[in-house]
């Protein structure tokens, strides 16, 4: 349990202002606070928190929230913090024992703000680490965020881009349609696969994740395929969905596969992320090089490093032979209205499973898998890195056969090989049934034999003549070769003639049975092709 | 008449029955082709009976007309539900009739055989048809005959009981899920032995006792073997049946020297092993496995299925029906069982007549006879050009909005893709979860025929249809406007 409200006072929600340089989000905004206020808390937001994101102080106080005059008197009144990026050494130090603190926070990346809050006993939610489960999607900020940077990477690509996306015909001339390229098919790049087609470029994607293939061509890009063994390949599901390092043989193939690309593209988006590691470097020097003048890089693993060789962390740079090289990393907090609505919500999502009862009391469970994996630091005792949750979050991936588009001519080499082994096979078979007849020739006088050909030919052409009869006349087939077998009343009527009464009233019978099969089962058939009919 | 006459009609007989069986590669073609048969037969029976060797043209005439009346009553009162266990009954008929016909041979042999022993001219002379046939064979000849016999009613005995079982499990009066007598395919294989066995004795005593003790163990061995066949693939076994009864003919007819019996035996015979194999083809079967009953032997524990059932009433069904595009309905055996097809069919009226896009998709395997499930939409007024085969449907799933399944279970099930365990991995199913939406007319929780559970019941896009598949979609009806 967090600490209780104080004499009947209910827990307040305490929004500061960010002071991180350029920072324009905000965690919390009006409309998230009212639906804070029906959870059973209370909102305090610091003056002129929302202001770079749209949302003014007095539309704050409409909202119901306290506003409070500096940051300072916010973190003494509010009971749970929420931010968007993680506390600097300022904010950190005014957090008191007992108070919780809900931002991104990149635990493993900060280990010393861990310890100073494992000191200082607040409590941390990190945002950045909800796991992966299908429950907690609502509060997967990383995936929010990853969403809008991905589509205004394609917006600041296209600022940046002397041209149209869609190909046009115009009188003043044709306009070819933009050629882009996304490297790393998770929520950004898939973000930015649909901006950009329904912009009307050409795309293509491009993931180490072959699973994700479908993702991409459903949201209208051409996946940019490898010829590779299914054991190279990581496999996705171990990491939770996020890519893995890539073995160097796959490496090779993909640098390969992109300089064969890179000379025809417009627009490179870069996403590529492992957590935990340093961006992989994906965009060489030599295939910027390669590009044509005015093309544009979009590099959204900026903050890690970058995907691209040339890439300048927070800075928009131009190659030598004038490609565009964009690393922002605060392409959420350029469209910060968008950006804080959404986080705000991911922040009450997670405030609602906090709040189970909705009466304003948090009830803090560590047995819950969402709530123990994003707490870091609790009750003085740092819970990083959390166990792993109990519900897997995606099904193992099974080994699947990858189907290789043929080439025409290996296409040719196997109908050849087909060809051949048909013909073997059909030899063969006829070699061996030729043999056989003959020894039965051998040992049967003539009067079988010439039977035996008339049977031999009329199965022959009973197999010929099945093969062409319609699937849905597979029925009434049935029905009327049922009718024909009744051929075998002929030899009844053969035989009625015979001396013996035995054989007569055997022969009767069997001719009393075939004349039901004869009548009934051409009747049948008749009835039933008398049904099909056209529309 | 001459033997002469009698062949030439025998060829045009023959040659009107590949006619008729070539003529079913499309629907209106077809309607032609059973005239064809229906001439063939009549120009075949008529020059028999005219022809050298028949006689006691009344009886044959009576027991003609008697059997006809019979079966033409059974053919205008059967529902068309019914079809595949009348098929079933009907191949019974002829097996039967192939070992009566056997058996007559036999007695005549012995017959001819005991005139000559005692030298019986005048009675020899005085012999017609097929006795007098028998009285001009070597001994060589008299051998293969009796070959030919024995085969023949070893095969017309193996159809008859199994014809029985499999019309009594097709009718639901035996149960219809796979069952062996302990030692299984060994009493089979048992059985076969002793036939061989019994063939000997008879070929080298001649005991007739053999023929008879033979034709017990083929009963039983016909019996045995499709008792151990599951529900799932009896439109396998109605197909195989189908085969040996024309198998059977074809060794009659060896046995009687009748060319037409032997083509029209042949015919029937290769065409249904044929069907059998497309079947099995359709059904990723090994034909073999099938025969002997190999179904149903899993390798490990199933999948596991994760989530829920979750069902829908009417007005919900009804209204992404109405807000649908495009439409696929999957039957099954259900919709037979319900006798929903007429309402099936009034349903696509009005959801066409929207403007909407409905179409059927037909697994090779749904219901218990190939083409099963045609032939009730046809009945029921459906147009064909609409009703699509696996293949040519498979692919348009993942455009499609609504999918209903009515009363179709494991041709719709995902586990044969997903799970290499399970029983019916392999075979080719309808992929219907690709599409937006997925309904199920379902009569409960259980499971289909074969038994497995089906992982499409719990996919999230699927919603559980309950109730009777008719009286479930009478009440839908109303609701589409």
């Amino acid at each position: 349990m967090l600490r209780l409200p104080a004499g009947g006072k209910l827990l307040k929600i305490g929004a500061p202002k960010e002071i991180f340089e350029g920072e324009a989000r905000v965690a919390m905004t009006p409309d998230s606070a009212k639906l804070l206020q029906k959870l059973g808390h209370t909102c305090v937001i610091e003056a002129g928190a929302g202001v770079k994101a749209g949302f003014s102080d007095k539309a704050y106080a409409d909202a119901g929230v306290e506003v409070a005059k500096t940051a300072t008197a916010l973190f003494k009144a509010a009971d749970v913090v929420v931010k968007v990026r993680g506390p600097e050494p300022k904010e950190a130090k005014m957090l008191g024992e007992g108070q919780t603190l809900i931002s991104f926070f990149w635990p493993a990346q900060n280990e010393k703000m861990l310890e100073q809050m494992k000191a200082q006993g607040s409590t941390v939610i990190a945002m950045d680490m909800v796991p992966r489960i299908s429950r907690a999607q609502k509060m997967d900020a990383l995936s929010s965020m990853a969403n809008i940077a991905g589509y205004r990477a394609v917006i600041e690509a296209g600022n940046n881009f002397g041209r149209f996306f869609t190909g046009q015909i115009t009188a003043a001339g044709k306009v070819p349609p933009a050629k882009v390229l996304v490297v790393g098919a998770g929520v950004a790049g898939l973000a930015a696969i649909g901006t950009a087609t329904s912009l009307g470029a050409i795309t293509y994607a491009f993931d180490v994740r072959p699973e994700v293939a479908e993702q991409i061509e459903s949201m209208g890009a051409q996946f940019v395929y490898l010829e590779f063994d299914a054991s190279e390949l990581p496999d996705g599901a171990a990491t939770g969905g996020y890519a893995a390092p890539s073995t160097p043989a796959f490496q090779a193939k993909q640098l390969a596969k992109f300089l064969e690309l890179a000379p025809d593209i417009d627009i490179v988006i870069t996403t590529a992320l492992i957590p935990g590691r340093p961006a992989p470097k994906l965009w060489t020097k030599e295939m910027v090089a390669m590009m044509k003048p005015g093309s544009v890089v979009v590099d959204l693993a900026a903050e890690r490093g970058g995907n691209c060789d040339l890439t300048v962390m927070d800075e928009k740079v131009v190659s030598d032979n004038g490609v565009t090289i964009i690393g922002f990393t605060d392409f959420p907090s350029r469209m910060a209205a968008q950006a804080s609505t959404l986080y705000s919500n991911n922040i009450r999502h997670m405030l609602a499973d906090l709040t189970p009862a909705k009466d304003g009391v948090i009830n803090h469970n560590m047995d819950d898998d969402v709530i123990r994996g994003a707490t870091v630091a609790h009750k003085g005792e740092i819970t990083f890195p959390p166990p792993p949750p109990k519900v897997a979050a995606i099904a193992v991936q099974k080994p699947k056969g990858k189907v290789k588009e043929l080439t025409p001519a290996e296409r040719r080499a196997k109908e050849t090989a087909e060809f051949k082994l048909q013909t073997r096979n059909q030899i063969a078979m006829l070699a061996i049934g030729g043999g056989l007849i003959l020894l039965a020739g051998l040992f049967t006088p003539a009067s079988f034999m010439s039977h035996f050909i008339v049977f031999v030919l009329a199965c022959f052409v009973g197999f010929s003549v099945i093969w062409n009869v319609s699937h849905s006349l597979h029925t009434p087939l049935m029905a009327i070769t049922n009718a024909i077998s009744s051929i075998i009343i002929l030899g009844a009527l053969l035989q009625i003639g015979s001396g013996s009464y035995l054989v007569i009233l055997l022969a009767g019978l069997s001719i009393l049975m075939a004349g039901i099969n004869i009548f009934g089962g051409f009747m049948v058939t008749r009835r039933m092709l008398a049904m099909f009919q056209k529309s | 008449m001459e033997y002469g006459f009698t062949t030439a009609a025998y060829v045009v007989a023959a040659v009107l029955f590949i006619l008729s069986l070539g003529g079913l590669s499309g629907q209106e073609s077809a309607k032609r082709a059973v005239w064809y048969g229906i001439v063939g037969m009549g120009i075949a029976v008529l020059a028999t009976v005219m022809g050298p060797g028949a006689g006691n043209w009344f009886a044959s005439l009576l027991m003609l007309a008697i059997g006809g009346g019979i079966g033409w009553v059974v053919a205008q009162r059967v529902k068309m539900t019914e079809m595949p266990q009348l098929v079933a009954a009907m191949h019974s008929l002829v097996g039967l009739a192939a070992v009566f016909i056997g058996f007559n041979s036999e007695i005549e042999m012995v017959r001819v055989a005991a005139m000559q022993a005692a030298n019986d001219t005048a009675g020899l002379a005085a012999l017609a048809g097929f006795a007098a046939k028998v009285a001009e064979k070597t001994a060589v000849e008299i051998n293969i005959l009796k070959v030919e016999v024995f085969l023949g009613v070893f095969i017309g005995a193996i159809t008859f009981t199994g014809s029985v079982v499999a019309y009594g499990k097709l009718a639901g009066k035996v149960d219809g899920a796979a069952k062996k007598l302990p030692g299984g395919h060994m009493l089979n294989a048992g059985a076969a032995a002793g036939s061989l066995l019994m063939l000997i004795i008879y070929l080298q005593i001649g005991s007739a006792f053999a023929l008879i003790l033979m034709t017990l163990l083929a009963f039983f061995i016909g019996y045995h073997l499709i008792m151990g066949i599951g529900g799932a693939d009896m439109p396998v076994v109605v197909s195989m049946l189908n085969s040996y009864s024309g198998w059977a003919a074809a060794a009659i007819g060896f046995s009687l020297s009748n060319d037409l019996m032997i083509v029209v035996g042949a015919l029937v015979g290769s065409s249904g092993a044929i069907l059998s194999y497309i079947m099995c083809k359709a059904m990723n079967r090994s034909f073999i496995s099938v025969i002997l009953g190999g179904f149903g032997g899993t390798t490990g524990p199933a999948m596991e299925i994760s989530g829920e059932q979750v069902a829908i009433d009417t007005e919900g069904v009804a209204a992404a029906l109405n807000e649908a595009d495009s439409i696929i309905i999957i039957p099954g055996y259900g919709m037979a069982v319900a006798q929903a097809q007429q309402t099936v069919s009034e349903l696509t009226r009005k959801l066409r007549a929207k403007g909407k896009t409905v179409r059927f998709a037909i697994h090779p395997v749904a219901g218990r006879l190939p083409g099963h499930m045609n032939v009730l939409l046809a009945e029921a007024k459906v147009p064909y050009d609409i009703v699509l085969e696996m293949d040519e449907i498979n692919e348009d799933f993942p455009t499609t909005d609504v999918v209903i399944v009515i009363g179709s279970n494991d041709i719709v099930n995902p586990a044969a893709q997903d799970d290499p365990n399970s029983p019916i991995a392999g075979m080719p199913v309808l992929e219907c979860w690709k599409a937006k939406q997925v309904f199920v007319s379902k009569r409960g929780q259980g499971t289909g025929y074969s038994g497995i559970e089906n992982p499409l019941f719990f996919k999230e896009n699927t919603r559980m249809f309950y109730g009777d598949a008719k009286k479930s979609l009478d009440a839908l009806l109303p609701l589409i406007d």
